[in-house]
């Protein structure tokens, strides 16, 4: 008994003086030449550029490797030559020739040639992953993707696109994470029962960007370490840390004690409550990612026009960009977002009862009464614009139920076509109009058959020939002034007669200490620079 | 000596009429059944949990395939990863394909990881029982102590104090207790680190043979990186061991009771034992069987991993793993999990059978 009680006290003793001091080095927060960021990188599948589409995986690779074209922290919004210094486009349009920058190495060592970039395009067809998509669309396949894209020398590509598209959208295609140049000795080094490397990559990098990958263990840890041979020189942080941290709440807890440097998921309420605190900067970047609602055109009552004119107008726009969505959504429209070239951003819907009401007279439904289901995710803010919809919408006659499921539930319900009234959020693919064109507007075969799942007018019913045909002369014109006046025209009507609710526009709200400086975050969701980040 | 009977009973109970061979047989086949029943009890346990696990997740409205490909996946690229998944292939097929992998030791690859189940097995249990076997063990050192003390002081201060300590361990939200002690011992005071296994700067030097950084960094000497898992551990070992307390407490102090009203314990106090003797050494050992599987129980179903403490500590535990692969709907991690928690559950039963056996003479038997 007493030796029991006196083992007891000595154990404890033990275990406490081993916490002792707490903390680890650095009681002053961070090492000066590492930057760590607290981040719920659980969406993380891979970290193949091939296959990537996520965003942080998309943000990592954009950090690791060069892409073809690249826009660039400098000036976000110009499209300039990355791992390509400069092109020319044939008179007809359809053959785009590249002209390598000189003098890259990859972080293996190894030089860059043609042979690697255009290795690195015909891989991401031959894998032929979710985000092979915006090269397949110029009629590449695996068959003819060796003769169409061809490295006639070592500082040469020759692209030849197969459809009707635009070259200035394939240069903008080019700016993805699909346009990534890989070290094509290092990758087939690795390479398992003709895989192109594929089982290596996943885990490992083979790039020649600002960053290579030290470590990636899923849902923990994402360290990357500084090329110190990157052609727009050295990064001042020599090592990039992500850590896992889900709780938000945990990641307020984090940068007020100045253990990371940047907390990227607070929450509009944490981030208030960080007011005044003059150790942490809040940065407030315009981001691409969209906020919508679409009516299911197969639905009897929601395919009227009219009722999704009037459906535009329940919608208490203001209200919730002031109440519980402040900071972080401001209000567009248009299926393309503002801040990005040929961007329509007109907001002529805001709440109007009575016109909604008007509305749905003509449509056949005076009064309302009827009943539809509204499906979102279970994420904030969801949940509670469905409430302020279903509130407006009660008002006006129309009742209807909630119901929310995470997204792997709930995206197999939109891809069936099973929704009623959905509320979800898109982000482009790549930074050109035409990914949300051929996205929001354009749907050549409506049959259940053509499963064009990746389309969100396919999956909503949405068919018209004409809005077809304006979106595929966007996508083929190739004068650019041209070009914008066709997607503005496009978004106007779409604004007038199709089946979305386009509401808000997102925002990103990160927390950095106040020493964090040069921080770059764009419009697209893999716009993210950490070489420009110093201390 | 108790119950007086006059009744005789001679030698060992058995009639001497009966064949030599037939008696050899019987305790044979005794010998054999008991880890036949053993190994018949896992089998069952181990098919029963994998069916319905596996059926479970074949009827889930959530989409594995989508979970990899991906939202914006178009159709071919779906349909090539639905059947790389055989998800093509009838159920019990499909059941039976997963099964004969499994006895090779392949459970499969996650979707999340994209690393064969078993290597996320070996990573993420490690932590967990980390955890669980810290709380487990604070919960028994002090929450016994508690629990005995409360019964023992019936209706007194102690017993009060003590009860609303196993109220508030039982009712409290984890996930409050634990945002709150962040902010209190991590943010405010500064005593302890915040959330993570061990500090970012560490990652990497410490080889993970075993998985256990405690063991392994003492095992490779690195006593700085030791003491730091240590001081991580604190926390989020607190968080579970008030809720093991608060439970163990409760029990010991309900089994305390029971026994202290007992005839034989006056009995032993009016032949002059002393206190502690008549607590200790009587009381409480007739409480240690149903001790042991109360201890059990609680240590087991902390080793499923508690899904929030390890949210909100960032702690890679199996919590995580198998909350956020039934998200995905990605069920080989999840019956990998699953079997695994099995095993423990099994494992910790066996353990309670020899411990009983060990404390209780009568079921040596």
């Amino acid at each position: 008994m007493r030796l029991k009680q006196l083992a007891l006290l000595a154990g404890f003793a033990f275990v406490a003086a081993q916490a002792g001091p707490a903390v680890g080095p650095a009681q002053a927060g961070t090492p000066d030449d590492t930057l760590i960021m607290a981040k719920n990188i659980d969406d993380i599948i891979v970290l193949d550029p091939a296959e990537v589409f996520e965003f942080t995986g998309g943000e990592v690779i954009a950090n690791i490797y060069d892409r073809v074209m690249m826009f660039e922290a400098e000036d976000l919004t110009t499209l300039v030559g990355g791992a390509a210094e400069s092109y020319t486009i044939s008179d007809d349009g359809k053959t785009i020739t590249l002209k390598l920058r000189p003098n890259q190495v990859f972080h293996s060592g190894n030089k860059m040639t043609a042979a690697d970039m255009a290795f690195s395009l015909r891989r991401v067809i031959k894998l032929n992953k979710t985000p092979a998509f915006i090269f397949t669309q110029f009629g590449w396949d695996a068959d003819n993707v060796d003769s169409l894209v061809t490295a006639p020398d070592d500082e040469t590509v020759v692209l030849k696109l197969n459809s009707d598209l635009s070259p200035a959208l394939a240069l903008n295609a080019l700016s993805a994470g699909v346009g990534a140049v890989i070290d094509m000795k290092l990758v087939m080094s690795h390479e398992v029962d003709g895989d192109l490397g594929y089982e290596w990559l996943k885990t490992h990098s083979a790039g020649s960007g600002p960053y290579s990958l030290k470590t990636y263990r899923a849902n923990e840890i994402v360290i990357l370490e500084a090329n110190p041979n990157y052609r727009h020189g050295e990064p001042a942080m020599k090592r990039i840390i992500l850590r896992h941290v889900p709780e938000a709440a945990a990641q307020r807890l984090l940068i007020e004690k100045g253990d990371v440097d940047m907390a990227r998921d607070l929450t509009p309420d944490l981030i208030k409550g960080l007011e005044g605190n003059m150790d942490v900067v809040i940065a407030n970047d315009p981001k691409a990612a969209l906020v919508y609602m679409a009516a299911n055109q197969a639905h009897p009552i929601l395919g009227n026009a009219k009722v999704n004119e009037a459906i535009r107008y329940i919608v208490d726009y203001e209200g919730m960009v002031n109440s519980f969505l402040a900071g972080q959504f401001k209000i567009h429209q248009a299926f393309w977002p503002s801040g990005l070239w040929a961007s329509y951003d007109e907001t002529p819907f805001s709440l109007d009862l009575d016109k909604a009401r008007a509305l749905l007279a003509e449509a056949g439904y005076p009064g309302g009464g009827f009943k539809i289901r509204i499906d979102t995710l279970t994420k904030s803010p969801y949940p509670e614009i469905a409430q302020s919809v279903q509130q407006s919408l009660s008002k006006i006659g129309v009742e209807s139920q909630i119901t929310l499921a995470e997204g792997k539930t709930l995206w197999p319900m939109y891809r069936a076509r099973k929704h009623e009234l959905i509320v979800a959020q898109w982000s482009p693919d790549y930074v050109d109009p035409h990914s949300n064109a051929d996205a929001f507007a354009h749907n050549p075969d409506n049959r259940l058959e053509a499963s064009l799942t990746g389309k969100v007018a396919w999956r909503t019913s949405f068919f018209n020939p004409e809005i077809n045909a304006m979106t595929e002369a966007g996508a083929a014109e190739i004068d650019p002034v041209k070009r914008e006046q066709i997607y503005l025209k496009l978004q106007k009507r779409m604004q007038e007669i199709g089946p979305f609710t386009i509401m808000f526009q997102k925002s990103e709200q990160t927390a950095l200490r106040s020493n964090v400086k040069g921080y770059v975050s764009g419009a697209n969701f893999d716009l993210v620079f950490y070489r420009t980040i110093t201390k | 000596m108790v119950g007086g009977n006059s009744t005789k009973v001679s030698g060992a109970g058995e009639s001497p009429s009966r064949h030599p061979l037939a008696t050899r047989f019987a305790s044979f086949t005794k010998a054999v059944a008991k880890p036949a029943n053993v190994l018949f009890t896992i089998l069952i346990t181990f098919v029963g949990l994998t069916a319905i696990t596996f059926i479970i997740g074949r009827v889930m409205p959530a989409d594995p395939v989508l979970a990899i490909v991906g939202d914006r996946a178009s159709k071919d690229v779906y349909e090539a990863m639905y059947l790389k998944l055989g998800l093509d292939k009838p159920l019990l097929q499909q059941y039976w394909i997963y099964l004969t992998n499994v006895v090779q030791g392949d459970f499969g690859k996650s979707i999340m990881t994209t690393r064969p189940v078993l290597d996320d097995l070996i990573t993420y249990f490690p932590a967990t029982l980390e955890l669980a076997s810290v709380a487990t063990l604070v919960g028994i050192l002090v929450g016994v102590p508690m629990g005995v003390a409360a019964a023992v002081r019936q209706g007194r201060l102690t017993d009060h104090i003590v009860r609303i300590i196993g109220l508030f361990g039982y009712s409290v939200p984890i996930f409050w207790l634990g945002l709150v002690a962040l902010l209190i011992f991590y943010a405010k005071l500064g005593w302890l680190p915040g959330p993570g296994r061990i500090e970012v700067y560490y990652d990497g030097i410490v080889a993970p043979t075993t998985g256990f950084i405690l063991i392994d960094s003492a095992m490779q000497g690195e006593w700085e990186i030791f003491r730091n898992a240590v001081s991580h551990l604190i926390l989020p070992s607190a968080m579970l061991a008030t809720f093991a307390l608060a439970y163990i407490a409760r029990m010991t102090r309900s089994f305390m009771l029971d026994q202290l009203n007992q005839e034989y314990i006056i009995t032993a106090r009016v032949k002059g034992l002393s206190e502690t003797a008549v607590i200790w050494r009587h009381a409480f050992r007739n409480v240690l069987i149903q001790l042991i599987t109360i201890i059990g129980l609680t240590y087991a179903s902390l080793l499923e991993g508690s899904v929030l403490t390890e949210t909100i500590f960032a702690w890679p535990g199996i919590g995580q793993y198998i909350t956020k692969s039934l998200f995905n709907a990605d069920m080989n991690a999840v019956i990998g999990g699953t079997v695994v928690v099995g095993i423990g559950f099994v494992g910790i039963n066996m353990l309670s059978d020899v411990l009983y056996r060990l404390v209780d003479p009568r079921a040596r038997r």
